[in-house]
C-alpha cells in the first residue's frame, strides 16, 4: 500500500511585507519538504553602494525598507563612525533613540494589529476585524500614528525620513517641538496599556521550542543603538565579532540569504529574543503592565512574540517621554566626521530584531564594499524549523485550516521579505 | 439606487513596500477609505482576494525579472485604471542603478552561487511595459497626495498634482534658499514637487526624490554645484538615486 502524500501550499503569502512563499510536503506523518521561499525580485543593494560615497549609505540603506527605514539608516550610520572613530555628543545619541522609539511603535503597532491580530481571531485582515472590534483597531492606528509622528518631527516625513547623517543629524528639533508631542505620548502610552491587556488574553496555541535567542545587550538600558551581541546559550561577543562568529549561505529555493550561527545552527532575532534578554531593563509601567498580564520571561512560545512587540511599545513610549523630558538642544546637530580609510560595522535593534551592517571604505570616503544583514534572513532558518515542528500537528486539520495556521506560524516571525532581498509564497504538499 | 464600490487592487514589484505602506499610514482614513472603496487585492494587508476585474490598480515597484514583464501585461488587463505609485514603479527606483552596468557584475556582489536567481539587465518603470494611466511620483510617495489622486478617482475628475518644482514649495514653506544663504547643492530646481520641501527645511539640499521635473535645466544647476567646489563626480552622482533612470536626470554623465 503507497503512504499518502499531502502537500500544502500558499503561493502569496499575505500580511507580510514583501513577496514570498510557503512549501510544505508530507509523507503520511512524516514531513519530507520545508520550504520558506523569498522570490521577490533582488535588488542587489550591496553591489551599488560600491563606488558611492559614505554619506550615501544612510539613504541609500533606508530604501531596502520602507517599513523600518529609521533601523537602517541607523546601522549604515553607526558603522561609518565605527570606521572614522567617531563618537557623536549623548544629545545625539538620544535623539538617536527617541527616532527609533518612533519605528518601534509605527512598525509593532503595524504588526501586532494590522497583519497579526487578525490571524488570532480568523479574520481576513484588520479591516474585517475592525467591524467586530472597532475599538482595538481605532486604538492601534491612532498608537501607530503617534510613533509616525515622532519619526516625522525628528526625520521629517515617517518613511524614509531625511535628517539622520553620519555624524548626528542635518537639523535637531526645538525642545518646545518635542514637548508639543508630550500629550499624544501620554495618550500613547495608557492606549498601549490597554492593547497589551488585550493580546495578553488571545488564546495562543500551545507551542514551545528550545531556540537560541539572539539580541543585542547594553549594560543601561534597553537595546536600540548599541550592545553586545549575546544569546541565552553563551554568545556574547562585540558587533565587530559578527562575522567571525554568524554566517549566511544562499539556498536554491529563496533569493534571501540564510544565515546561521557557526558550529550550531538557526536562532531567532526579534522583540521575544530581546524581551527574553533585556526584561530587566524595561521601564517600571512596561514591567508592571507585564506583570498583570501574566507573561514571563524566558518566553519559548513564537505565537506570543505578538505580546513582546506590544510590550515593547509600551516601552518605547516610556523611553521616548524619558528623553523629551531630558532633553536640550544640543550646540552643534552633527560633528563633521573626520574621513579615513578602514573598516567598519554597526549593529541595532530593528523592530524585527539585529541589522548588521560593515563598510570598507578608502580614504575619501567611498564604499569599496558592503554587507548588510536584515534580521528575517536571521530568522529563515527558525520559521523552517518551526513549520517543520508544528506540522504533524497540523495535518489533522482541514487543508484550509492548516494552511492558515502555517502562515500565522510565519507571521510570528513579522517576516520582512522586502529586507531579506527583499515577499513570501506559501505551498504544502501532501504525499 | 445603491452605487457599487471601486474595486481596488495593490500590486508589487521590485520595491521596499514604503509606498503601498503609505495606505495604511493614512491611519485617520483607512477605514472610511475601506468604506468608500472595496479593497480587492491588497496582500500586505489582506490574506482575502476578490477576483478581477479591478477598477483602480496601484503598483508600487519596478520590472526587474522576466516573470514580473509577464505578469504586469496580465494586471493592465485586469485595471480600468492603473497608476503607478512611487519612484520604483514611475522610474525604475534605486535597484535602476544597475542600468548602467548590468546586472549580472552587480549579483556576484550579493549571491554565491547566481544561476539560482532570474534577473533581466535593467530595472524599467512601468510604463516601459503596458500604458499608465496617471504616475504619482515620490520616494516615497506623498500620502496625502494619494489621498487625492484616490479621492479624483472617486469624484471623477482629474487629480489635482501639481507639477512644479521643489524650490515653489520651500517659498510657500518660508524656507530661507539653501543654496544661496549657505551654498549647499540641491536638486530643489530640477526636482518635481510634491514631497513638500522637507530636505531644506531640515537644512540639507533636496536629493531629487520625486525625479526630474517638466523642462529642467540640469547643466545650469550643474555649472553652479561646480562653482561651489563640488568634483563633477559628486555632482554626477547626486543624480544617480532613487530616479537615476527617469529622462531629464538619466543623461547627466560624468563626461560633458
Amino acid at each position: 500500500m503507497s503512504v499518502r502524500e499531502k502537500e500544502y501550499r500558499v503561493d502569496y503569502l499575505a500580511r507580510v511585507e514583501g513577496e514570498g512563499a510557503l512549501y510544505i510536503k508530507l509523507r503520511g506523518n512524516e514531513v519530507v519538504d520545508v520550504k520558506f521561499k523569498v522570490f521577490e525580485p533582488p535588488r542587489l543593494f550591496e553591489a551599488f553602494l560600491v563606488g558611492r560615497m559614505y554619506y550615501d549609505a544612510p539613504d541609500i540603506t533606508a530604501r531596502i525598507c520602507g517599513i523600518c527605514p529609521v533601523a537602517y539608516e541607523m546601522s549604515a550610520i553607526h558603522a561609518i563612525e565605527n570606521a572614522f572613530k567617531l563618537t557623536v555628543d549623548p544629545t545625539i545619541r538620544s535623539l538617536r533613540r527617541l527616532i527609533y522609539c518612533g519605528e518601534w511603535i509605527e512598525s509593532h503597532m503595524l504588526h501586532a494589529f494590522l497583519l497579526h491580530a487578525p490571524d488570532f481571531l480568523g479574520y481576513d485582515d484588520a479591516i474585517k476585524m475592525a467591524k467586530s472590534h472597532p475599538d482595538v483597531v481605532k486604538k492601534a492606528l491612532k498608537v501607530k500614528k503617534i510613533g509616525n509622528e515622532i519619526v516625522a518631527t525628528i526625520g521629517g516625513r515617517e518613511v524614509h525620513p531625511v535628517s539622520a547623517c553620519v555624524g548626528g543629524f542635518y537639523r535637531a528639533p526645538s525642545k518646545r517641538t518635542l514637548l508639543e508631542m508630550r500629550g499624544g505620548l501620554e495618550e500613547g502610552m495608557r492606549l498601549t496599556e490597554e492593547l497589551l491587556d488585550w493580546v495578553a488574553g488571545l488564546e495562543f496555541p500551545d507551542f514551545e521550542q528550545d531556540y537560541e535567542f539572539v539580541a543585542l545587550r547594553h549594560p543601561d538600558e534597553y537595546p536600540m543603538n548599541e550592545g553586545r551581541i549575546v544569546s541565552n546559550k553563551g554568545l556574547d561577543i562585540s558587533v565587530e565579532q559578527y562575522e567571525d562568529f554568524f554566517v549566511e549561505e544562499q539556498v536554491p529555493h529563496s533569493n534571501a540569504l540564510h544565515s546561521y550561527i557557526k558550529g550550531r545552527g538557526a536562532y531567532m532575532v526579534g522583540p521575544l529574543s530581546r524581551i527574553n534578554l533585556n526584561s530587566d531593563k524595561l521601564h517600571d509601567r512596561t514591567k508592571e503592565a507585564l506583570s498583570r498580564t501574566g507573561f514571563k520571561t524566558p518566553c519559548r512560545n513564537p505565537f506570543m512574540s505578538i505580546i513582546a512587540r506590544v510590550a515593547e511599545t509600551l516601552y518605547a513610549f516610556e523611553e521616548a517621554l524619558r528623553i523629551i523630558g531630558e532633553y536640550s538642544e544640543p550646540s552643534r546637530p552633527r560633528v563633521e566626521p573626520v574621513v579615513r580609510a578602514g573598516r567598519g560595522c554597526g549593529c541595532t535593534e530593528a523592530p524585527r530584531g539585529i541589522l548588521y551592517h560593515r563598510y570598507d571604505l578608502d580614504g575619501e570616503g567611498r564604499i569599496l564594499s558592503a554587507k548588510i544583514v536584515p534580521p528575517t534572513s536571521q530568522n529563515q532558518k527558525s520559521i523552517e524549523e518551526d513549520l517543520r515542528a508544528i506540522a504533524p500537528d497540523l495535518i489533522k486539520l482541514p487543508h484550509s485550516q492548516a494552511v492558515w495556521r502555517f502562515e500565522q506560524a510565519i507571521r510570528n516571525y513579522d517576516p520582512c521579505i522586502s529586507c531579506a532581498t527583499h515577499f513570501l509564497r506559501l505551498e504544502i504538499e501532501r504525499e | 439606487m445603491v452605487r457599487r464600490k471601486p474595486k481596488i487592487a495593490v500590486y508589487k514589484f521590485a520595491s521596499c513596500d514604503g509606498c503601498q505602506l503609505s495606505v495604511l499610514d493614512l491611519e485617520d482614513e483607512l477605514l472610511s477609505i475601506a468604506e468608500n472603496f472595496e479593497i480587492a487585492y491588497f496582500l500586505e494587508a489582506s490574506r482575502a482576494v476578490v477576483k478581477g476585474p479591478y477598477d483602480i490598480g496601484l503598483v508600487e515597484g519596478s520590472i526587474t525579472t522576466p516573470h514580473d514583464a509577464e505578469l504586469i501585461k496580465e494586471i493592465r488587463k485586469n485595471c480600468k485604471v492603473l497608476i503607478t505609485i512611487g519612484a520604483c514603479a514611475t522610474a525604475g527606483g534605486i535597484q535602476a542603478l544597475r542600468n548602467w552596468r548590468g546586472s549580472a557584475e552587480f549579483m556576484k556582489y550579493v549571491y554565491a552561487t547566481p544561476e539560482y536567481i532570474e534577473t533581466l539587465d535593467k530595472s524599467t518603470p512601468i510604463s516601459d511595459h503596458v500604458p499608465v494611466d496617471f504616475e504619482l511620483r515620490g520616494c516615497p510617495i506623498n500620502k496625502y497626495q494619494l489621498l487625492e489622486v484616490m479621492s479624483a478617482f472617486l469624484a471623477g475628475r482629474a487629480p489635482n498634482i501639481p507639477n512644479q518644482s521643489v524650490c515653489v514649495e520651500c517659498k510657500l514653506r518660508g524656507t530661507v534658499c539653501i543654496v544661496v544663504a549657505q551654498g549647499v547643492p540641491c536638486l530643489g530646481p530640477v526636482t518635481h514637487a510634491g514631497c513638500g520641501a522637507i530636505c531644506p527645511a531640515y537644512g540639507r539640499g533636496c536629493y531629487g526624490c520625486y525625479g526630474p521635473k517638466e523642462s529642467l535645466n540640469t547643466n545650469a544647476l550643474m555649472k553652479r554645484f561646480l562653482e561651489l567646489g563640488r568634483s563633477r563626480e559628486e555632482v554626477v552622482m547626486s543624480f544617480r538615486l532613487f530616479n537615476a533612470w527617469a529622462p531629464g536626470f538619466r543623461e547627466v554623465e560624468a563626461k560633458p
